[in-house]
């Protein structure tokens, strides 16, 4: 349970910062300094300054909140269409329905987000809203798949065949049986996704198809750092770092959720 | 068997048309006029007419969609914008940079998952498994193409044991271009082995549990000789759904991974092509990276039947 | 010397005491029965006994097989024992083989890893034993798949395994619970034999009392880890000394008391009712196949009547069960409650389906584990026009759980707070609450231990007494049909082949396949009052 709690804490104060960057960083990061630049982190700038001059705390700050909300809107896309599809599909298990939604998800899978996210820039422009449809699209099937089979798996136990006695419909047995089942697996799976979704979103910014500046990203720091790596090798380890540091902390939180939460556990315990 | 292989084969085929159908409508039917697309700002009547004749897009989407595809199917992908070349010479030279990268990375991660897991299973709890999976719980939290950065700082620039970039060409000869490619590899395979090494380590945890694992002991077979003969291969059922996963993510993670070390890889095309709006290459090089995706699927399904006989005498 | 000799064998987990100095021999060429109810510690005897404890087990005492003490010696020995000296079979048939290898290299490979023997050798030898649990290679092939078999067949493959080096100690872990009772009969026989022809010992852990007063030289009665009684079988029987004992096979051999049934008037009518399943195609574009499930099945099941209808698994029974609950639609003919179809075009009808509830086989997966008790024995109200509301609907619930006998405090709990067989009882309230015309059980007892399931059929026939019950009673143990029925219907590859009062049934079967049945249960040696009192 060590995990757990080290997840939390982590999240917790990365959250944080995105959060009070709302009503102030130690920097405004619109004031360009360039001859303060590459300044290694000391007592005036804790993190160091970028290559013009801004202050990387400041810019960490602001990036956590570019991060968390490509990843938490983009999670959310993924359950709100993924889990009734999912659903949806086992309440018609095996009907031609079910078919369609699941070989759909099988050709979603074959675009990864990236290729996605191509896609839209080619035609539309890059943008931070891209890269939030893009995971969000690649996270679709995998919530669908994960709920259809949880929920295939309670469609088999006999307290819906019960319920179905009962003279309760598909829609019904669906919200009232089966969703309550399989709330943990879902949180516990949004949670990975969420982090998944931080990574993506880095590595979209990164190559210019996320997020454009004036909004702040780690992916595209990395990229401005890129070149200035052997001058100043902190503007390229802090974004990095928390990136790390972030996605391990969500990553910790989700195993110590499924280690507490594992229906497989509960099912008889609550 | 061999109706499952052309079943899982009709169910590729319908799957590239459909993927096909897509494409076709995000790059060329929803913005309205490719033409307008690409020429942007320079947009004019005389020029996008004879852009239009060049690129053959005259004639309605459905006549254009199925040139595009029959072009495809006779190695046609139309002529690029930019390069004014055909996309298939400039898809077949970047090709030789990315599908190797791909495969090397697909090499070294199973190299590495592999051993990892199996030992973590067998060590469960142990110190062993303990550090091998705080190591892939930090390999799956390191973003490959930051990753990259540092290895080139730390063993292209300071060791100079590899370049920091770059691509010789395989006419320079095999060792010089898998030196250039190894480090792009690590990068893209050790966050995949991180997840690979803990599926195979928590799918043979699960077999460890299964009955027929204890009919094994029974037998008197010592714990290793259980894993080794009958956990693996059963634990490798899911362990190929992941593979096959992970070569779509190594595919597309290639492309941002040929950025930091300025390979002239497919990525690199896109990214050129992208900012030149040169759609035609952006929509046959996606169609590529898809197809090698759902190929890669394909034939993992097969290798599921071979790996499980109630699939093969099923279907 | 016995074969085996178990000495003060005690056994915790962590903190909790599984077994308590458990004695028990086995002696060559005879069969030691170790029984009791779940949770009795038997399992974990045998496994002790094999030196495959779980992790964290930590055990003392003496297990000594042939001179060597089992818990004194270190794992390598004891895997070349394994299989050598001493094999086991376990209950599960249908999972205790490798799925991803034919039954062939999984007999040899036993062989294999213990003699020198050629692969060759070992598969020629495979293939003799195989024979010998009667899977001729003409038949079964080496090459076959574990889920090209039935239960039957792969539990005689785990068995093959076992006994390839014909090891002077077979350990049967509930071999035949998963199987039907005509391939119980088999695969008992087949064990029987082997005893005699390896002048092998054998310890069979079973909750079954008629198959251990049928089948074992010695029984050992274990509760709770400890050893209650044990004893050469005949004077067991007859002279019971422990009242735990008593209790076990006086519950048994429970008989229950129905009252007499009411004049009979239709309600349920059953009519030539087809129930097809599509098949997966033969060729790519074939037309699909289909398996018939149920095959023109007829029977009526008249008001306050107890009906029984038993068949083997696979003979159609749940299907027919669903198609009367109005879950699946039916191919042909067509099944009416008090008149009314059960289906009314592709909707099941409700007006019906609220004269009919159901009792489910087990009381884990019953209930939805997020739910109280008082949601959960409320669902049938949503078949209600008008649900009962506030003060009544309280009524109602108390009610419901009084009848079953629970505490209405009781309402206001989740189901995990309740054991096997009280959850059953909330499932016979959710049942009543809606006062149907008809109940169906559906293997309704058959996952319980011996003294709750006579609880459950007191209650049944309590029920009845109170109230012109109707019941369809599905089981495949026959012992519980015959005391709990009227009439009995036999069905056997989605027919009904027999039907007819309960004791004529019974004790003069006109099919031969209920013939055969019947012979295939085992029985319970007639106690005399004596020996339980």
């Amino acid at each position: 349970m060590k995990g757990l709690w080290l997840g939390i804490v982590i999240s917790v104060i990365v959250i944080a910062l995105a959060v009070i960057s709302f009503v102030w960083t130690p920097y405004d990061i619109q004031v360009l300094d360039v001859p303060n630049k590459l300044h290694p982190p000391d007592a005036t700038n804790l993190l160091g300054t970028d290559h013009f001059g801004r202050d990387i705390l400041s810019m960490i700050m602001l990036g956590a909140r570019t991060s968390i909300a490509v990843a938490l809107v983009a999670v959310g896309i993924g359950m709100a269409i993924g889990v009734p599809l999912g659903l949806w599909a086992a309440a018609r298990r095996g009907s031609l329905l079910d078919e369609v939604i699941m070989r759909g998800n099988d050709l979603i899978f074959a675009f990864p987000s990236l290729v996605i996210a191509i896609l839209i820039t080619a035609v539309f422009g890059p943008s931070a809203v891209n890269a939030i449809i893009a995971i969000g699209i690649f996270n679709i099937p995998v919530f669908a798949r994960l709920t259809r089979g949880a929920a295939l798996s309670l469609w088999e136990r006999d307290f819906i065949l019960a319920a179905r006695v009962c003279g309760k419909s598909a829609f019904r047995i669906s919200w009232e049986h089966i969703l309550p089942n399989i709330t943990n697996l879902m949180i516990v799976q949004g949670t990975i996704q969420f982090s998944l979704g931080i990574l993506a979103e880095a590595a979209l910014s990164y190559v210019g198809l996320g997020a454009q500046p004036p909004t702040a990203s780690w992916g595209r720091m990395l990229a401005d750092a890129q070149t200035l790596v052997t001058l100043a090798p902190h503007v390229a380890l802090v974004p990095g770092l928390a990136i790390v540091v972030t996605v391990l902390g969500l990553n910790l939180m989700g195993d110590g959720l499924r280690d507490r939460l594992d229906p497989r556990v509960r099912a008889d315990r609550t | 068997m061999l109706r499952y292989a052309l079943k899982r084969l009709l169910s590729l085929t319908i799957s590239l048309i459909i993927a096909s159908i897509v494409i076709f409508a995000v790059i060329e039917v929803i913005p309205g006029d490719v033409v307008r697309q690409i020429l942007g700002e320079a947009y004019r009547e005389d020029t996008a007419a004879a852009l239009r004749t060049e690129l053959g897009l005259d004639g309605g989407p459905v006549s254009r969609y199925f040139s595009w595809v029959t072009g495809m199917l006779t190695g046609d992908f139309g002529t690029s914008y930019t390069y004014r070349t055909p996309v298939a010479d400039l898809i077949s030279d970047r090709i030789g940079v990315s599908l190797p990268l791909a495969i090397y990375a697909l090499v070294l991660s199973t190299l590495i998952a592999f051993p990892a897991g199996i030992y973590a299973a067998s060590r469960r709890g142990g110190a062993g498994d303990v550090t091998v999976m705080g190591l892939t719980q930090l390999g799956v939290a390191i973003p490959n193409f930051w990753f990259a950065m540092i290895m080139v700082l730390v063993f292209a620039i300071n060791l100079r044991w590899f370049p920091s970039g770059g691509f010789p060409g395989w006419d320079k000869g095999f060792w010089v271009s898998m030196k250039a490619l190894t480090l792009p590899a690590i990068a893209l395979a050790l966050p995949q082995a991180a997840i690979l090494a803990r599926v195979m380590r928590s799918s043979l945890l699960d077999m460890l549990g299964e009955d027929f694992m204890r009919t094994a002991r029974a037998k008197g077979l010592t714990r290793r000789q259980a894993l080794w003969r009958h956990g693996v291969r059963n634990a490798l059922i899911p362990v190929l759904t992941i593979i096959g996963l992970q070569f779509a993510f190594l595919l597309a993670g290639g492309i941002i991974i040929e950025q930091v070390f300025y390979l002239p890889g497919l990525g690199r095309l896109i990214f050129q092509a992208i900012s030149a709006r040169d759609l035609i290459v952006v929509e046959s090089v996606v169609m590529l990276l898809v197809f090698l995706v759902i190929l890669v699927n394909f034939t993992v399904d097969l290798a599921y039947a071979a790996v499980d006989p109630r699939l093969r005498s099923r279907a | 010397m016995s074969l085996l000799e178990v000495e003060n064998l005690t056994l915790s987990i962590g903190e909790t005491a599984i077994l308590r100095d458990v004695e028990l021999t086995v002696e060559a060429g005879q069969i030691s029965a170790i029984t009791g109810e779940s949770g009795s510690g038997k399992s974990m005897t045998a496994l002790a006994i094999m030196g495959l404890l779980p992790r964290g087990a930590q055990a003392s005492g003496r297990v000594v097989l042939d001179g060597v003490d089992i818990l004194a010696t270190p794992e390598n020995t004891l895997c070349q024992m394994r299989g050598n000296d001493m094999g086991m079979v376990f209950q599960e048939p249908m999972t205790a083989l490798n799925p991803v290898q034919t039954i062939g290299d999984q007999v040899a490979e036993a062989i294999l890893i213990h003699t020198q023997s050629t692969r060759a050798d070992a598969r020629r030898q495979a293939e003799q034993t195989l024979k010998r649990v009667g899977l001729p290679p003409d038949r079964f092939p080496l090459t076959r798949y574990p889920h090209e078999l039935s239960g039957g067949q792969r539990q005689r493959v785990v068995i093959a395994m076992a006994i390839a080096l014909r090891p002077k100690l077979l350990i049967a872990d509930e071999p035949t619970t998963a199987l039907d009772v005509t391939t119980q009969a088999q695969i008992l026989e087949l064990l029987k034999e082997l005893v005699v022809e390896f002048n092998m010992g054998l310890l069979m852990i079973t909750h079954d009392l008629a198959v251990v007063a049928d089948f074992a030289d010695q029984i050992v009665v274990m509760k709770h880890g400890d050893v209650v009684e044990h004893g050469a079988t005949g004077h067991l029987l007859r002279h019971m000394t422990h009242p735990y004992t008593k209790a076990l096979f006086a519950a048994s051999a429970h008989a229950v008391d129905l009252p007499p049934r009411p004049d009979p008037a239709p309600l349920l009518q059953v009519q030539n009712v087809v129930r097809d399943y599509p098949t997966p195609r033969k060729s790519l574009l074939g037309p699909a196949g289909k398996f018939r499930a149920v095959d023109d099945v007829s029977f009526e099941l008249q008001r306050g009547e107890r009906l029984g209808l038993v068949g083997e698994s696979g003979c159609g029974k749940s299907t027919l069960t669903r198609a009367i609950l109005g879950l699946e639609p039916v191919q042909g003919g067509q099944i009416t409650l008090d008149g009314a179809s059960v289906f009314s075009g592709k909707k099941p009808n409700l007006d019906i389906r609220r004269k009919m509830q159901v009792v489910f086989q087990d009381p884990y997966g019953s209930f939805n584990p997020r739910h109280r008790v008082d949601r959960l024995v409320t669902e049938p109200f949503h078949l209600l026009p008008e649900p009962p509301v506030g003060a009544d609907r309280d009524a109602r619930i108390a009610r419901a759980l009084s009848d079953v006998g629970l505490s209405p405090g009781d309402s206001t709990k989740y189901i995990h707070e309740f054991s096997g067989g009280q959850r059953q009882r909330i499932a016979i309230a959710r049942a009543l609450i809606i006062e149907p015309a008809l109940i169906v059980f559906d293997e309704a007892v058959s996952a319980l231990d011996v003294s709750v399931r006579a609880q459950v059929l007191d209650l049944i026939a309590d029920l009845c007494r109170k109230r012109p019950l109707s019941y369809l009673f599905i089981s495949h143990d026959l012992s519980v049909v015959r005391v709990v029925t009227d009439r009995v219907l036999v069905m056997k590859a989605g027919k009904i082949v027999e039907q007819g009062a309960t004791e004529d049934v019974f004790t003069n079967p006109q099919h031969p396949y209920t013939a055969q049945l019947i012979a295939a249960a085992p029985v319970l040696p007639d106690l005399t009052a004596e020996a339980l009192s």
